[in-house]
């Protein structure tokens, strides 16, 4: 018996330690090492960097920057990332579930959601070279939209503009996330017993009391699913600014993880790169842990 | 039948209606696509006096793509090589590793289970900007800063987790009858892992594939933090650095773009069933 257990032991091992050799040495290792080096300043230990980088108020490297309100950006990168997650949540989350209800009814739909997918499969940075490309004045559809009906005042290249850019970004994500929502709903929804809805609509139903009195009810765990994913992927967003925005102007568009790498890249500011790194990853912690807990749940 | 009438009726309109809202965001969703392509097979100096909407009575031309991929400024070709050289062992270094990994997790119980466990859900969470500044450091010990091994050893680790979580799912779901069997005949560990399941796990694995390979690929920020000379940089980083001579050209950006892209949505319409799949279980744990 002991025996077997040893060899059971062994097995174990060998399954498990080449793989978490690498993600000892090159995952974990270095997450540590972000939070030593965030307390490394020069007098030894301590806080000054987070001070240093929550207190900053040159504007594409701020924080928060909420002094003479209500202006147009920059409100600081902090402050960019909630607005985005604000407007962006919802809206992808909301928008994915309705199409996923309606395209039971639709002919093509396998197409419809393909189109829909393709902002998830594309990259990102891609994606941020696109948004800039639909808000372009001479070639973007949305400008020459605008002032086809007389919006002269957004008939500009949006991403160019402080006023503008944040908003233009924020609408590109939604383009390219909905699929993702859609997705993680339309199959909530193919796996719900098909007499569910037929004797709702029996029971004389409309769709809409459908919707809200059975569908969206019944597929809260994706609902749920995709609510943590979008807010762990609003946190982390950086290719789309860089491509579309690089933060400007003025820093009008910046977000938490593009002015961590300005510390980083421009600055050589290691320590308040990795302050700025840090705080990102303890919000990043609260989807996380929302995350964890489901799946701990399910087994 | 004359109630029963109307709600037939009724029940039509309403998916006429539902047809035409749903396939207007459908063609709006796809606009972007349209005019990028439009954009990029006719000569810029064109596109920016007459906008790409208008389709009939212009030239079309190649000469964006040919442009792009072959004159040395932009260089799309060697950002071509440089990506597929790092997302193809990126991709099957940690689909090995990481099944190794869920299979023991999900045939062996040992102490520290949950906790690993918990570590790989967290490692899936975080962005990478928590791992990358020590990461360059311990990069440049190791002289592989700015090389494309380096990378490969970075995507790898990285990949590990979120694979190991989806196939660990997978493995949980997968009837153990022929492994019983196959260990009453005598068959050890190691070659029932082998021989017997990984095979029968060639979906899982396909989907894990599709999805990693892809993320490879589309990456921007590990390269942008340590691959740094322009022979090195993956498609990723040329597509971003393209401009024309003198203004933004975007016949040649959007040429770029198209062939930035290629890759990962010929993945995704070869491999569609996986890629979704993977898709959902990477997200919502379902393997």
């Amino acid at each position: 018996m002991s025996t077997e257990i040893k060899i059971k032991k062994r097995y174990l091992a060998m399954f498990l330690i080449p793989g978490f050799i690498l993600v000892a040495i090159f995952v974990i290792g270095p997450i540590i090492g972000t939070f030593i080096i965030s307390f490394e300043t020069p007098n030894g230990f301590g806080l000054s960097n987070y001070y240093d980088v929550i207190t900053e108020t040159s504007p594409t490297k701020a924080l928060v920057l909420l002094n003479d309100m209500p202006r147009p950006p920059p409100w600081g990168a902090l402050i960019h990332n909630l607005v985005w997650t604000a407007i962006h949540l919802p809206a992808t989350t909301f928008l994915g579930l309705l199409l996923a209800y309606l395209l039971r009814r639709v002919y093509g739909r396998s197409i419809v959601k393909s189109i829909m997918f393709i902002g998830m499969v594309i990259p990102m940075v891609v994606g941020g070279l696109i948004i800039r490309f639909m808000f372009d004045k001479y070639i973007g559809i949305v400008p020459n939209l605008c002032g086809l009906i007389g919006l002269t005042g957004l008939d500009k290249t949006w991403t160019s503009y402080p006023d503008t850019a944040l908003i233009a970004l924020i609408i590109g994500s939604i383009w390219l996330w909905t699929g993702f929502s859609l997705t993680i709903h339309a199959a909530a929804i193919d796996s719900l017993p098909k007499t569910y809805i037929e004797a709702a609509k029996i029971d004389g139903a409309s769709d809409w009391q459908i919707f809200w009195k059975i569908i969206v009810p019944s597929v809260r765990a994706a609902t749920l699913t995709v609510i943590v994913m979008t807010m762990l992927w609003d946190l982390k967003i950086f290719d789309i600014v860089y491509a579309a925005t690089k933060g400007g102007p003025g820093g009008a568009s910046t977000v938490l993880a593009f002015v961590m790498w300005l510390y980083f890249a421009l600055d050589l500011a290691y320590g308040k790169a990795a302050a700025v790194a840090v705080i990102l990853t303890l919000l990043t912690l609260i989807p996380a842990a929302i995350y964890i807990r489901q799946v701990m749940k399910r087994g | 039948m004359v109630s029963l009438y109307y709600r037939v009726r009724r029940i039509r309109l309403s998916t006429i209606i539902i047809n035409i809202v749903v396939w207007f965001i459908a063609i709006l969703w796809l606009l972007p696509f349209i005019g990028l392509f439009m954009v990029s097979v006719r000569p810029y100096s064109e596109v920016v006096l007459q906008g790409w909407w208008t389709i009939l009575g212009g030239h079309y031309t190649l000469n964006n793509y040919i442009q792009v991929l072959t004159n040395p400024m932009y260089d799309l070709l060697r950002g071509y090589m440089n990506s597929l050289t790092i997302a193809i062992p990126s991709t099957f270094i940690p689909l090995i590793l990481a099944a190794m990994i869920a299979y023991g997790f999900s045939r062996f119980s040992f102490t520290a289970k949950n906790v690993l466990f918990i570590l790989i859900l967290l490692i899936m969470a975080v962005p990478q900007q928590t791992m990358v500044i020590p990461m360059f450091f311990m990069l440049k010990a190791m002289g592989l800063l700015n090389k494309l091994i380096g990378l490969i050893l970075v995507h790898s680790s990285w990949g590990i987790a979120w694979i190991a979580f989806f196939m660990r799912n997978y493995f949980n779901m997968m009837p153990r009858e022929i492994e019983e069997a196959a260990r009453v005949d005598g068959a050890g560990w190691a070659t029932i892992f082998f021989r017997i399941v990984l095979p029968v796990s060639l979906p899982a694995l396909a989907s894990a594939a599709a999805i990693q390979f892809t993320w490879v690929w589309s990456d921007f920020f590990f390269a942008l933090m340590f691959i740094y000379s322009p022979e090195k940089m993956v498609i990723t980083q040329k597509v971003v650095t393209i401009k024309g001579q003198f203004y933004v050209d975007w016949g040649l950006l959007s040429a770029g773009s198209i062939l930035t892209m290629l890759v990962p949505l010929l993945v995704y319409a070869a491999l569609q069933k996986y890629y979704l799949r993977g898709m959902v279980g990477w997200a919502s744990g379902k393997g």
